[in-house]
């Protein structure tokens, strides 16, 4: 029988871990994702799981460690956040172009500088390009089942990309909350071990990692890109296949209230609660109101996108990130969508939450109620940021 | 050299190249059952140009300064699936992706007692970028980020000694060679392979290109070094300083270090200057001193 224990989010990767009988954990501890070391480091000191534990002196080491044993056919997997991951970044691209499937779970962090050790989405984002699939999880439950279903999904042939699950900073990684998790048969039953097409095999010698010219670098390229598009198909299986043997439903992209939505808010990770909760109060007060959250930002859904914002005057994207320069990072990314469409709807940006500032359901009406203005004034763009004191920075002109 | 050639022919190495000689005297110490990781440099520019590669055993190159961490990874892939007896792993670096932006990936690797064999390959200058310096360069040379000038002797700062900064770590063996007394350079990588736990062996390779020597004299100039007592074998078995030991000791007398800087173009700007070349003879004999060489 399935077991349900009080978990940080941390800890709820950690047990998604043993649970897929992970072979190989580097790691180096980074707040807020250190829970996700220590916790394993305990399972492996008192041999609930049997793995190998490589204790880094560095995050780029650690990721590298991590294609080191992938490219050799273990399974692995790792934590990290933002400096971490920022370190990470040069070995992070070499993962994807390798074709390896290491899962990391991301504690989503701000970054420096000024040094802020709490929530925002800006260290993943800077990696969107990286050839990783990226999840993002609401609540706790979704971390343990999106590190599962990573493996499974970037370790199908079709896919052999990495993969990171983002959890939000405090918010996630450390807020006990109530997570069933699975039966081990029922796990292996779902996740069977990591079968690689190529790996380093004294048997078999192949080179890894060889030198390209302009002659090829595309095709491979090309190849990686190819397998992200690969990867819509396979999540969404995966997705059906997780929810009839584990009864929870995951979707790319989750509608919320859109049927008849006039404003549909766009929205990532934790935050996604507090919107739900202004979408609510919102409706009572007979404002035609929806939601969408992105589950998987990479590869990009816009199928989905287009499916359920196609019919919204207005479409508000909320982002715990900031291009700067230019404005939130996903905000574009949902304008493509509609670049080349005949109908398309208002699509507004703001940047809201960014180093754990908090957000609560009166940012989230207030932002409703600027995009309102904003269609009445009819307004072709915004970029408007959400709860900034901007009488306290010295603009200079 | 009677071996099975296990780092083939057609790589697109310089004429006279130190560093592929040392690979090819390594596999063929090491044998075909031998993963190998490398750091981005010259010997992974010119053996794996895709859709070819000179290398007959598993070979993974990932990134400039990680190749010990990468290794430490296959290290414990191999164990976790219960697959490590009967292999080498070994990790492969020159001295920029060694001495200078993988010095830490490195002294991790060692600290953490990996089953791994990192060599270095040591040609004194970031060779494939384009002859810059690196902290593997030595006093006097010239490259193009240390040329000599009016304000310049070339290189302002001595070598840094790598291998003694290893042996701190207390490995498992750790030496010094060169690829001119290649039965010696073998040996070691015999001897740091029978061992179980972290091992190192920096091997001296002359680059003819960085260092402006003709081809053919590559294995006179790697004999030449140690001859002079430039570049001093040297091992330490089991991180235990007793058993430090030189290998390969020069002549008596030893030669003048002149003999070996005159005929590189990189120290030719010193020949004109008397006082540079009693300083380099100095720092040699100092450092002979230090290892019981006359």
């Amino acid at each position: 029988m399935a077991m349900k224990m009080v978990l940080r989010g941390n800890m709820a990767t950690a047990y998604a871990a043993k649970l897929a009988r992970v072979e190989v954990i580097p790691a180096y501890p980074i707040t807020p994702s250190t829970l996700f070391p220590e916790k394993i480091s305990e399972f492996v000191a008192n041999g609930e799981l049997k793995c190998q534990f490589i204790k880094c002196e560095s995050e780029h080491s650690a990721m590298s460690a991590c294609i080191g044993a992938s490219a050799t056919g273990a399974r692995v997997a790792t934590a990290t956040s933002s400096q971490g991951l920022a370190l990470m970044h040069e070995v992070v691209f070499i993962a994807a172009g390798l074709r390896l499937p290491i899962v990391m779970a991301i504690g989503n962090r701000a970054l420096s500088a000024p040094i802020n050790i709490w929530c925002d989405h800006q260290d993943t984002i800077a990696e969107r390009d990286s050839g990783w699939l990226q999840f993002y999880a609401e609540k706790n439950q979704e971390t343990l089942d999106l590190m599962l279903m990573a493996f499974k999904i970037c370790e199908d042939h079709r896919v052999l990309l990495p993969g990171m699950v983002g959890m939000d900073a405090f918010v996630l990684t450390h807020t006990m909350e109530c997570v069933d998790i699975p039966e081990q048969e029922e796990v292996d039953r779902f996740l069977p071990p990591y079968k690689p097409v190529y790996k380093l095999d004294v048997n078999n010698p192949m080179t890894f990692g060889a030198f390209s010219s302009p002659d090829n670098y595309m095709e491979f390229r090309y190849a990686v890109h190819m397998a992200m598009e690969s990867a819509v198909k396979v999540i969404d299986e995966v997705f059906e296949e997780f929810e009839k043997k584990f009864g929870r439903n995951y979707q790319r992209v989750v509608p919320f209230m859109v049927e008849d939505a006039e404003v549909i808010l766009v929205t990532i990770g934790s935050m996604t609660g507090t919107a739900r909760e202004a979408v609510r109060l919102l409706r009572s007060k007979g404002k035609k109101v929806g939601l969408l959250k992105i589950t998987t930002l990479r590869p990009f859904p816009k199928d989905l996108l287009k499916k359920y914002l196609k019919d919204a005057k207005v479409v508000v994207v909320l982002e715990r990130n900031i291009s700067l320069g230019f404005g939130g990072a996903v905000y574009p990314e949902i304008a493509a969508v509609f670049a080349n469409a005949a109908r398309r709807p208002k699509i507004y940006d703001f940047i809201i939450g960014l180093g754990g500032r908090d957000i609560v359901v009166e940012d989230i009406v207030k932002v409703y109620e600027i995009a309102m203005d904003a269609l009445k004034a009819k307004k072709a763009e915004m970029v408007e940021w959400i709860g900034v004191r901007k009488d306290e920075i010295e603009v200079i002109k | 050299m009677n071996e099975e050639s296990l780092f083939a022919s057609g790589h697109t190495a310089c004429a006279g190249c130190g560093a592929t000689i040392a690979l090819r005297l390594l596999l063929a110490a090491a044998g075909k059952n031998t993963i190998v990781c490398q750091v981005t440099g010259c010997m992974e520019v010119v053996s794996t140009g895709y859709p070819n590669t000179a290398w007959k055993v598993p070979y993974i190159h990932v990134a400039f300064e990680n190749a010990a961490a990468v290794a430490s990874g296959v290290d414990a892939a191999l164990k976790a699936k219960g697959e490590r007896e009967g292999k080498n792993i070994i990790a492969l670096g020159g001295d920029g992706g060694t001495y200078d932006i993988g010095l830490q990936a490195l002294s991790g690797m060692l600290e953490r007692g990996h089953d791994v064999l990192y060599v270095c390959y040591d040609n004194e200058a970031y060779m494939n970028t384009g002859i810059q310096r690196s902290s593997a360069t030595p006093y006097g040379a010239s490259t193009t980020t240390s040329p000599p000038g009016k304000f310049s002797i070339g290189e302002d700062t001595p070598k840094k000694p790598l291998a003694e900064i290893v042996a701190a770590h207390r490995p498992s063996y750790v030496a010094t060679a060169s690829v001119g007394y290649y039965q010696d350079f073998q040996t070691k990588v015999k001897k740091a392979l029978s061992k179980k736990g972290p091992s190192f062996i920096l091997v001296y390779t002359p680059c003819p290109t960085g260092w402006r020597t003709p081809s053919e004299k590559t294995m006179e100039i790697a004999k030449l070094a140690v001859d002079t007592g430039y570049l001093i074998l040297w091992e330490m078995e089991n991180g235990d300083r007793n058993t430090l030991k030189v290998t390969k000791m020069p002549p008596k007398p030893r030669k003048p270090v002149e003999e070996y800087l005159k005929i590189q173009g990189r120290f030719r700007h010193l020949m004109n200057k008397p006082e540079e070349l009693k300083k380099i003879q100095e720092l040699v004999d100092a450092e002979c001193k230090r290892y019981g060489i006359e």
